[in-house]
């Protein structure tokens, strides 16, 4: 393929990962931050932003280890460990970097950070570009668009919760419950992008 | 030995009604409910899913004296880690099939929430074997869980259970709600099972999320 149409097909591999194979509302990646931290706007956009760039990133780093490291050795089975522990170390390393760089930068996402190792999202998508068999650029593009539709996705969730919250709610309802009603309404929603891009 | 005696009969009912972990703590449906449109698959994901749980539970408490406390959550995954990675082995050699439909599901068994959570919350201060029992039982009040939500899923979505057509559902009568097995019927399915048990529990629900 030439660099062109390589990046044209990223570009829809992109595309398709925030509407049409959105990741929380198709995979159900990222749920527990998802019930959790949905109740501010502001909050949802922080998190979200913070899991669009870790999950770019690792995404391409889990490539690279894959393809230079994991694949040469035949140890193909170790990939789990290597892609948490990459995604671990490099979930520290951008906390120390931002807290360096930038103060008000880290206090508004410091909370946040720890958070995302754990995010199953961040290490879904990288099992997924593995069985997919995604190219470099096409992983790079997965990986923006998986985080971009996850942040889509939870702060919308906060901007319907907050109506909700004045809202009388049965009380075996409330909290998670109502969460994912609305957020099977979401994925409803979602379904009508299916067919407009074939990108895969 | 743990500080406080442990009740083996509270462990059991703690991990399978009192304090499930779907619709008590809501932990760990990430990686599950897109295994849920298909009978078969939820009951090989939550075999796996309830043997590492117990294993690690195990295993975290069998080694929680030489564990430093700075390091813990890295031992505990790489703990986690190593079970998964033996089931994923094994379902790739003897149920190729299986490996495939499960996808990156078997892999997400370690980021889920529950073990995490039960060997940070129980294993890492309490004897092996209420340890193993903990585990063991969290992961079958999961199971349990995940299995009414598939049946659900499977029989209204397909008409079939395992594979198999039901009487009545399977034939001309019944017109397959196609929306079960997709992704939106998951989350209306899980919903309404939150909803009731935790109406039939009548304990305050604890506000949202975790």
């Amino acid at each position: 393929m030439t660099l062109g149409s390589e990046f044209a097909h990223a570009l829809v591999v992109c595309f398709a990962a925030i509407f049409t194979g959105n990741i929380l509302l198709t995979t159900f990646l990222g749920m527990c931050p998802f019930l959790a931290v949905s109740r501010e706007v502001r909050t949802a956009l922080g998190l979200g932003a913070a899991v669009a760039f870790v999950m770019t990133c690792t995404c391409a780093l889990n490539w690279l280890a894959y393809r230079y490291v994991l694949v040469p050795l035949g140890i193909e089975f170790f990939r789990f460990i290597l892609f948490i522990i990459i995604i671990a170390a490099f979930v520290q390393f951008v906390e120390m970097v931002i807290e360096r760089v930038s103060m008000p930068l880290y206090q508004s996402l410091g909370i946040f950070l720890p958070l995302i190792t754990v995010n199953c999202a961040i290490l879904g998508a990288s099992l997924f570009m593995v069985i997919r068999g995604y190219s470099f650029l096409a992983t790079v593009g997965y990986g923006l668009g998986s985080g971009l539709g996850w942040m889509l996705a939870i702060v919308s969730m906060a901007g319907i919760r907050r109506k909700l919250a004045t809202n009388r709610i049965p009380e075996g309802l409330q909290g998670p419950a109502i969460t994912m009603i609305i957020a099977g309404i979401m994925a409803l929603a979602f379904i009508g992008f299916t067919g407009v891009l074939a990108g895969r | 030995m743990s500080a406080t005696p442990v009740q083996k009969r509270d462990l059991v009912l703690d991990g399978l009604w009192r304090n499930n972990p779907v619709f008590r703590q809501v932990l760990g449906i990430c990686s599950a409910l897109a295994v849920t449109n298909l009978l078969l698959n939820t009951l090989v994901m939550c075999a796996s899913l309830t043997f590492t749980t117990a294993m690690s539970c195990l295993t975290v408490s069998l080694l929680r004296r030489w564990t430093p406390r700075r390091i813990r959550m890295m031992v505990q995954t790489l703990i986690i880690a190593f079970y998964v990675i033996i089931i994923d082995i094994l379902l790739q050699a003897f149920w190729p099939a299986m490996s495939t439909a499960l996808g990156p599901f078997v892999g997400l068994i370690i980021t889920n929430c529950i073990i995490m959570g039960r060997c940070e919350a129980f294993a890492g201060s309490h004897a092996p074997v209420p340890s193993l029992l903990d585990g063991l039982f969290s992961g079958l009040g999961y199971s349990v869980v995940l299995c009414l939500i598939a049946f659900c899923r499977e029989l209204l979505g397909m008409g079939t259970l395992l594979g198999r057509p039901m009487p009545f559902f399977g034939s001309e009568l019944w017109n397959n709600w196609v929306i079960m097995v997709m992704p939106p019927g998951a989350f209306f399915t899980l919903a309404l099972v939150v909803w009731f048990f935790r109406s039939r529990q009548g304990a305050p629900a604890q506000g949202g999320g975790k």
